[in-house]
């Protein structure tokens, strides 16, 4: 295989990637008759001739990038450049944490035994991760050693600047929160110009006993950009992890998000806050192992889909004969605004335990006219009404949210994407 | 202010008013009665601008302007008002928040800036007190969960806000009590004076015994068959609507 030569043979990583490569080899890209993919093709967005390892190195000035920050609290930045590692705009650490490169942490022996324990280890061997096993160069890398709560939020933030016709990126993040740690992390995908980017990234999280991960995902890239997050989390007991997932821009956007629970009293959260409209496309696919007793799952996923976008949502939730005691919630609402718009929804329950407390819940509708009325007879205008509709419809979301400068954005986000200039409650 | 010349409306082709004529001036409370189903509230939601209504014939002037093809928050801003008979649950979105928007939209469409927000939260103490509101309930969600009566009394508080020329209390006094009744009654005569005016719907006399209205008109069957002053309302309160309903078919 030609690509061989562009990876580094002596990685302690080789033997995985070799293994990858047979993997995609034998299954390649998924198609729709693969029945997670019912609903999503990747055909539209796979005839571009993407360029894999793009070869020059470009450089962004930060005040032309800075407003894809959160800019206004001190965070750890971890940012590339069309793939490439960017040390004028980042700010890593190993003061007591290590939060720098995927591609140091891979060549350098001191990271050797964390490499050993946790690279690919919970990332599954489909097609799309095994794409970006075999062949990706770079991405962070996030250990903090036990007993550690990092002081400032760490943000992953990959840029691509068109300079190449087609871009197809393939980051890889590895994040392993010891016990009784904390961390907080923001990733964003931004493209810097029209021109179509893929973007194939896998992110594996192991969170040890009783540690906290707060994770966001702001998901707000032009629409010519596709991004595939395949996200994995490990979690062992009492350890708490939670993602929140906000997708308003974008071509087509998948999200495969999937926890496994190894222990007791473990909590996994997932939210997802979805806004999208044109022929935009986001699918979240989501699934919670629930292995052992007395653990809980909360889902909350909310869609708002106007003109001709459409959504899917999959949450899976697998509860095996052992997790006795599990409480695992799901909720997936929906609001169709255009005529053409479309959602497919589809919650999927495997439970072979028998004491258990499992609900779920999808509803598909439209903004409540009464409600409509009611607000434009106070003076309202409809536009700014249907806006704080659609924002308090999707509020339960964002009210879980730590950061408030995280907070604040997406609000600002939500009111740009509504196309309207009001305050909503914070 | 308002007037309402042979106004026919319906609903999906079923007619519903039938011919509404109506003057209403600056300074003025008129009480619409009427037995249920005469089309009392379709009157009002037809005022406010709501688009289930189809106007068929007729026309609203508002001084002296029709308002038939205005959107409703187009009337808000040209200072109509419309005190809902069941106000709309709208959960995520604050009483606060919800009036701050209001009030901001509405000064924007008449070319003025945002209020300050000292200036908002001075007359949100001072309206809220007045209508004895509780603090805590502005941040609730805006009429999720509110009692029968707190619904009420927050249509009164949103009027105090906006303070429009032309306020309908659409059946306000259905759901309180004799307390919240008086509030709500005192809190509206505050808002009276010469350059406003008052519609009050209700089937029952006790509203207007704290709102006294000027003039008194009947409704049956999509046309007003009587108008009177407010001892009209009392022969309505003793008597019933048989006699106007013979009357009419007399």
């Amino acid at each position: 295989m030609a690509f061989e030569n562009l990876v580094d043979v002596d990685s302690p990583v080789h033997d995985v990637r070799s293994e990858a490569i047979k993997e995609f080899e034998t299954q390649g890209f998924p198609s729709r008759r693969d029945e997670a993919w019912k609903y999503t093709s990747l055909n539209s967005i796979l005839k571009h001739d993407y360029s894999v390892f793009p070869k020059s190195e470009n450089h962004i000035d930060y005040n032309d990038i800075k407003k894809y920050f959160i800019h206004d609290i001190d965070t750890y930045k971890i940012v590339f450049i069309d793939g490439k590692y960017s040390s004028h705009l980042s700010e890593t650490t190993h003061d007591g944490v290590d939060i720098c490169l995927m591609s140091s942490a891979l060549s350098k022996p001191k990271y050797r035994p964390v490499i050993e324990n946790y690279f690919n280890k919970v990332a599954t061997k489909d097609g799309l991760t095994s794409l970006n096993t075999a062949f990706s160069q770079e991405g962070a890398y996030i250990h903090i050693p036990k007993n550690k709560s990092v002081a400032k939020p760490i943000q992953i933030v990959h840029f691509s600047t068109g300079n190449e016709a087609a871009l197809m990126l393939q980051p890889r993040n590895l994040i392993v929160v010891d016990e009784n740690s904390h961390v907080q992390i923001i990733e964003r995908h931004q493209s810097l110009t029209e021109n179509p980017v893929l973007t194939n990234t896998v992110t594996e999280i192991f969170a040890d006993k009783r540690a906290i991960v707060d994770y966001y995902k702001i998901q707000n890239d032009n629409e010519n950009a596709s991004l595939i997050d395949s996200t994995f989390i490990n979690q062992k007991q009492e350890s708490c992890a939670t993602v929140h997932t906000f997708s308003f821009g974008g071509k087509l956007t998948r999200n495969n998000l999937s926890f496994y629970q190894h222990g007791e009293r473990i909590d996994s959260t997932l939210k997802g806050t979805t806004i999208i409209g044109n022929k935009q496309h986001v699918d979240h696919n989501t699934l919670v192992h629930h292995i052992e007793p007395n653990c809980e799952s909360h889902q909350d996923y909310k869609g708002i889909f106007d003109d001709n976008a459409t959504g899917v949502f999959n949450g899976k939730v697998l509860v095996d004969r052992l997790a006795q005691k599990t409480n695992a919630f799901q909720a997936n609402n929906n609001i169709l605004i255009g005529d053409k718009a479309s959602i497919n929804t589809k919650p999927q329950l495997e439970i072979f335990a028998d004491d258990v407390k499992c609900s779920h819940g999808c509803t598909i509708g439209q903004l409540d006219e009464s409600a409509m009325f009611y607000m434009r007879s106070r003076g309202i205008p409809e536009k700014e009404a249907k806006a704080l509709l659609m924002y308090a419809f999707s509020n339960n979301v964002l009210s879980s949210v730590k950061i408030p400068e995280i907070k604040q954005r997406i609000t600002n986000i939500i009111a740009k994407k509504l196309g309207v200039n009001i305050g909503f409650d914070l | 202010m308002l007037k309402i010349i042979d106004l026919h409306a319906s609903v999906e082709d079923k007619a519903i008013l039938k011919g509404i004529n109506l003057e209403i001036n600056a300074g003025e409370v008129h009480a619409i009665m009427g037995p249920n189903g005469s089309g009392k509230s379709t009157l009002a939601s037809v005022i406010a601008g709501k688009e289930d209504y189809e106007v068929t014939q007729g026309d609203i002037l508002f001084e002296e302007e029709s308002i038939n093809e205005l959107a409703p928050e187009e009337r808000a801003h040209k200072g109509v008002f419309l005190s809902f008979q069941y106000p709309t649950e709208i959960p995520g979105v604050s009483v606060t928040n919800f009036m701050k928007t209001a009030i901001n939209e509405t000064r924007k469409a008449r070319g003025l800036g945002d209020m300050p927000a000292n200036e908002m939260l001075k007359m949100i103490r001072e309206k809220s007190e007045m209508l004895e509101i509780d603090r805590k309930f502005l941040s609730r969600s805006l009429n999720e969960g509110f009692s029968g009566g707190e619904k009420k009394r927050n249509e009164i508080f949103q009027l105090a806000m906006l303070e429009p020329k032309l306020a309908i209390l659409d059946e306000t006094d259905s759901g309180l009590d004799i307390d919240a009744l008086r509030i709500v009654a005192s809190g509206v005569n505050k808002l009276r004076s010469d350059e406003n005016a008052v519609i009050i719907i209700t089937h029952y006399q006790r509203l207007l015994d704290h709102i006294v209205p000027d003039f008194v008109h009947v409704m049956f069957e999509g046309r007003i068959v009587k108008s009177g002053g407010k001892e009209l309302a009392h022969e309505l309160e003793e008597k019933g609507y048989d006699w106007i309903k013979d009357e009419v078919n007399a």
